[in-house]
C-alpha cells in the first residue's frame, strides 16, 4: 500500500506543482505584458496613450457593470452595449426633448434644457448643468429598465433553472429589441448633445485634450471609487460579493439573494447609463455603436477577471490604450480587432483573468 | 402536447397563407407570378436552412454556443466566389483567386458549368471547417459563452479583413458576376426553378448526413456531453475532442450554405454578413423551430423568413407616413421580441426534440412493440 502511494502519489504532486508553476509563469508573463504595453504606449505614443486612457476609463464605466452581473447573475449579457447607448439616448432626450419625426425632428414643449441656464457653458466644458441633470435622469431610467427587465425576463429563466446561454440569448434578443427601439424613436442617424466645433488645449508633453475628456476621466475615477466603497465597505457590497463567490452558500448563510441580484442590476443600469452618456460627449449617439462596445466590455471583463469589478478597470485601461496605440500602426478598421487579440491571448494564457480568482 | 401541435400548425398554414395571398392579390391572381415568387422564397429558405442545420449541429446537439455564423456565412460564401469567378475584368477590381476558368478540366463533360462550382462548394467547407478548429482551441475547454464572445469577435474582424485589406475580395465595393453553376444551359428566366432543384438536393443531402450523424453513437455523445459534461468525461469520452467534431461539423455545412448563397445571389457585398442579418436570425429560427431538431430548424427557417419576406409584401399597402419609413425597425424589434416569448414561453419551439435519437432502438421498436403506458404496471403485477 505504502508502495503504492510512493509511485503515483509523488509524481502526481511532483505534477501538480509543476501546473502551478506554469500557471504562475503565464500569469507573471501576462502582467509583464501589459506593464510592457502601458510604458511602450506611454512613452512612444503619448498622445494616443492619454486618449486611450480616457476609451479606457469609459470601458470601465461599462465593464465594471458588465462583470458584476457577470460574477452575480453567472451570464455574459450581451445587450450591456446596446442599453449603454439606449442611456446616452434617454439623456439626450431628456435634455433636448427631441424625437425623429417624419420629417424634421418631433420636439416636447418642455425639456431640461428650457430649463434657465441649462445649456451655458459649464467653464471650459462644452455643456452646461443640464446634462448632467440628464445624467442623472437617465441613470435612474435604466436602473428602472434593468430591474424590470430582470423581473420579465431573468427571473422566471432563474426559477426554472435554466442553462446559462438561455440567457445571454435572451439577453441577445434584448440587444435587437433595445436597439430598434432607438431606431424608431430617434432615427439612424448619428446625434450628438452639443453641435460645434470646440478647440482642444494643450498640456504638458505637448498633449492635446479637450476640457471634456479630462471631466470624463474625473467622473469615471469618481464612480470606481464609489463602486470601490459599497463593493468592499457596506453590508451589501459585502453580500454581493458573497453571491458571486457561491450563490448556494450565499443563500444558505440567509443572503435574501432576490434583493442583491435587484441591487446588482439598480448598480450596473446606472453605471451603464453614466458610461453611454459619457461615451457620447467623447464620440456620438449612434443606435448602431451598441453592439461594437460588446467585444472591449467583455475582453476587459475577461482580461480583468470575470466578477471582479477592479480586474475590469484595469482590463478596460489595458483595451482602451491597446485600441488607441494601434491606430498608429495598422488601419483603423481594425481597432476591434485589438481587442479581440487580446481576448484570444488571456483565454489561451490565463482564463480567469489578470485578477481573477478561478474559472 | 395536443395546443403545442395546434400551435406549430397553425403558424404553418398562417405563413403559407399570407405568402400565396399576398404576391396573388398584389399581381392580380396571376399563377405564373404567384410560383415565381414563391420558388425564390422557398430557394432562399433551402440556403438559410442549410445554416440552420449547421447551427443546430453546434447548438442543439453539441451545446456549442456559436454567435457568430456570419463569420462562416461570410468566410464560405466568398471562398466560392474566388474559386468560381474568373480573373479580375478591370484594374478597378482586385480580388485573389478567380480560378473559375482554369478549373475547367474535363472539358468533354463541360466541367466549366459544375466542376469550379463543386470546389468552390468544398474549399468553403474546409475553410469553415478550419476557422471553426482554429477558434475551438482557445475556447472550447472554458465555460460555454467564452466560445460566444469569441465567435462575435471573428465575425466582426472577418469583416473589418474583408474591408480593410483592399486587394483581398475587393473590399466595399464586394464582388459581383460570380457565375452560376449550368449557367448556359438554361434561359435566365428560367433559371430560378433549375437553383431552386439544385438548392433543395444540396439541402436534402445535408438534411440527411446531419440525421444519419445525430443518430449513431457519436451524436448521441454529442446529446450527453450538452446536458452534462462531467458524466460524459465519467463514461470516459474526450469531451474537448466530440464539442470541437460538432463545431467543425456544423461550421462545415455553413460552410456549403455560403457557397450556396454566393451562386444564388452572384454578388456578394460586406454588409450582408453583419450580426443581424449574418448571425441572429438563424438563432430566432434555431430556437422558434426548435434547436436539437432538424425538422424543427427547417420549420423555423421557412416560418422567419416567411415573416420576414410577408413583412417586405406589407410596403406595397397604403399605410401612414410614420409607419412606413419604419416598418424595418419595427420588424426587427417584432423579431427580437419574437425570441424572447419564444424562450420564455414555450423554449422547446415549435417541433420539440426528440427524445430517442437511435436508428437501432427505433427498428428494436418497429419490430416488438412497447407495452402501452397504461397496461405496463398490469402486466408487472402479473409475473
Amino acid at each position: 500500500m505504502a508502495l503504492l502511494q510512493r509511485t503515483i502519489a509523488v509524481p502526481l504532486r511532483q505534477r501538480e506543482g509543476l501546473r502551478h508553476l506554469g500557471e504562475a509563469a503565464r500569469g507573471a508573463g501576462l502582467w509583464a505584458l501589459v506593464a510592457a504595453l502601458f510604458v511602450w504606449s506611454a512613452v512612444a505614443e503619448t498622445q494616443l496613450f492619454v486618449v486611450g486612457v480616457i476609451v479606457g476609463s469609459v470601458l470601465a464605466l461599462g465593464a465594471v457593470g458588465l462583470t458584476l452581473v457577470y460574477g452575480i447573475l453567472r451570464f455574459g449579457n450581451f445587450a450591456h452595449g446596446d442599453l449603454m447607448m439606449l442611456g446616452a439616448y434617454v439623456a439626450f432626450f431628456a435634455l433636448t426633448g427631441r424625437l425623429v419625426g417624419s420629417r424634421a425632428d418631433v420636439t416636447l414643449p418642455e425639456a431640461i434644457a428650457s430649463l434657465p441656464g441649462a445649456t451655458v457653458r459649464l467653464g471650459d466644458l462644452t455643456f452646461g448643468y443640464g446634462l448632467l441633470l440628464a445624467m442623472a435622469v437617465a441613470a435612474v431610467a435604466l436602473a428602472l429598465l434593468c430591474i424590470l427587465l430582470d423581473r420579465l425576463l431573468y427571473r422566471p429563466l432563474r426559477e426554472r433553472r435554466a442553462h446559462v446561454v438561455v440567457f445571454s440569448i435572451v439577453s441577445l434578443g434584448v440587444a435587437i429589441a433595445v436597439r430598434n427601439v432607438m431606431l424608431l424613436l430617434w432615427g439612424p442617424n448619428p446625434r450628438q448633445y452639443v453641435t460645434g466645433i470646440f478647440e482642444a488645449r494643450q498640456y504638458w508633453f505637448d498633449i492635446r485634450l479637450k476640457t471634456d475628456q479630462v471631466f470624463i476621466f474625473a467622473v469615471a475615477v469618481a464612480l470606481a471609487v464609489l463602486v470601490y466603497l459599497l463593493l468592499y465597505r457596506t453590508r451589501l457590497g459585502k453580500a454581493m460579493r458573497a453571491m458571486s463567490d457561491n450563490v448556494d452558500l450565499a443563500r444558505i448563510s440567509g443572503i435574501d439573494t432576490e434583493r442583491v441580484v435587484a441591487w446588482t442590476w439598480l448598480l450596473g443600469g446606472s453605471l451603464l447609463a453614466v458610461a453611454g452618456v459619457l461615451l457620447a460627449v467623447q464620440a456620438q449617439l449612434d443606435p448602431r455603436l451598441g453592439f461594437a462596445l460588446l467585444l472591449p466590455l467583455f475582453a476587459a471583463a475577461i482580461l480583468g477577471g470575470i466578477g471582479n469589478p477592479l480586474g475590469a478597470l484595469l482590463g478596460a485601461l489595458v483595451v482602451g490604450v491597446a485600441q488607441e496605440t494601434s491606430v498608429a500602426y495598422f488601419d483603423p478598421t481594425y481597432k476591434p480587432g485589438v481587442a479581440f487579440v487580446i481576448l484570444v491571448l488571456i483565454l489561451l494564457l490565463r482564463p480567469r483573468g489578470l485578477l481573477g480568482a478561478k474559472v | 402536447m395536443r395546443s403545442g401541435r395546434l400551435v406549430t400548425l397553425l403558424a404553418f398554414l398562417l405563413v403559407t397563407a399570407a405568402l400565396v395571398i399576398m404576391p396573388a392579390e398584389r399581381s392580380g391572381w396571376d399563377a405564373a407570378g404567384v410560383i415565381s415568387f414563391l420558388t425564390t422564397f422557398a430557394t432562399t429558405v433551402a440556403i438559410y436552412g442549410l445554416f440552420v442545420l449547421g447551427l443546430n449541429v453546434q447548438w442543439g446537439y453539441a451545446g456549442v454556443f456559436n454567435f457568430g455564423v456570419a463569420a462562416f456565412f461570410l468566410v464560405g460564401a466568398y471562398t466560392a466566389a474566388i474559386f468560381t469567378k474568373g480573373p479580375a475584368e478591370s484594374e478597378f477590381v482586385r480580388y485573389v483567386g478567380g480560378f473559375g476558368e482554369r478549373l475547367d478540366l474535363l472539358p468533354f463533360l463541360s466541367s466549366g458549368e459544375w466542376l469550379p462550382f463543386l470546389v468552390g462548394a468544398l474549399a468553403a467547407a474546409l475553410m469553415c471547417g478550419v476557422l471553426a478548429f482554429l477558434m475551438s482551441i482557445p475556447t472550447l475547454r472554458l465555460r460555454e459563452d467564452y466560445l460566444a464572445i469569441a465567435t462575435i469577435g471573428i465575425a466582426e474582424l472577418m469583416r473589418n479583413v474583408v474591408i480593410a485589406e483592399e486587394g483581398l475580395v475587393n473590399s466595399q465595393r464586394g464582388l459581383t458576376g460570380i457565375p452560376r453553376p449550368f449557367g448556359s444551359f438554361f434561359d435566365p428566366g428560367d433559371y430560378k426553378f433549375v437553383y431552386f432543384g439544385i438548392a433543395v438536393v444540396l439541402l436534402a443531402l445535408v438534411f440527411y448526413a446531419v440525421e444519419k450523424s445525430i443518430r449513431s453513437p457519436w451524436g448521441r455523445v454529442l446529446r450527453a456531453l450538452r446536458e452534462d459534461e462531467t458524466v460524459t468525461a465519467a463514461s470516459g469520452k474526450n469531451v474537448f475532442a466530440f464539442k470541437t467534431q460538432g463545431f467543425v461539423f456544423g461550421a462545415v455545412v455553413m460552410g456549403v450554405g455560403g457557397a450556396v448563397y454566393a451562386y444564388e445571389q452572384g454578388g456578394l457585398s460586406p454588409d450582408t454578413f453583419s450580426h443581424f442579418s449574418g448571425t441572429f436570425i438563424f438563432w430566432v429560427m434555431l430556437v422558434l423551430g426548435g434547436s436539437g431538431n432538424n425538422r424543427g430548424a427547417l420549420l423555423g427557417a421557412y416560418v422567419v423568413w416567411g415573416l420576414w419576406i410577408v413583412s417586405l409584401q406589407l410596403l406595397s399597402y397604403p399605410m401612414p407616413e410614420v409607419l412606413s419609413v419604419r416598418i424595418f425597425y419595427l420588424r426587427d424589434l417584432l423579431l427580437g421580441l419574437l425570441l424572447i416569448a419564444v424562450l420564455l414561453l414555450r423554449p422547446q419551439g415549435l417541433l420539440p426534440e426528440e427524445r430517442r435519437v437511435s436508428i437501432w432502438v427505433e427498428r428494436l421498436i418497429r419490430r416488438h412493440p412497447l407495452p402501452r403506458r397504461e397496461e405496463a404496471p398490469a402486466a408487472s403485477r402479473g409475473e
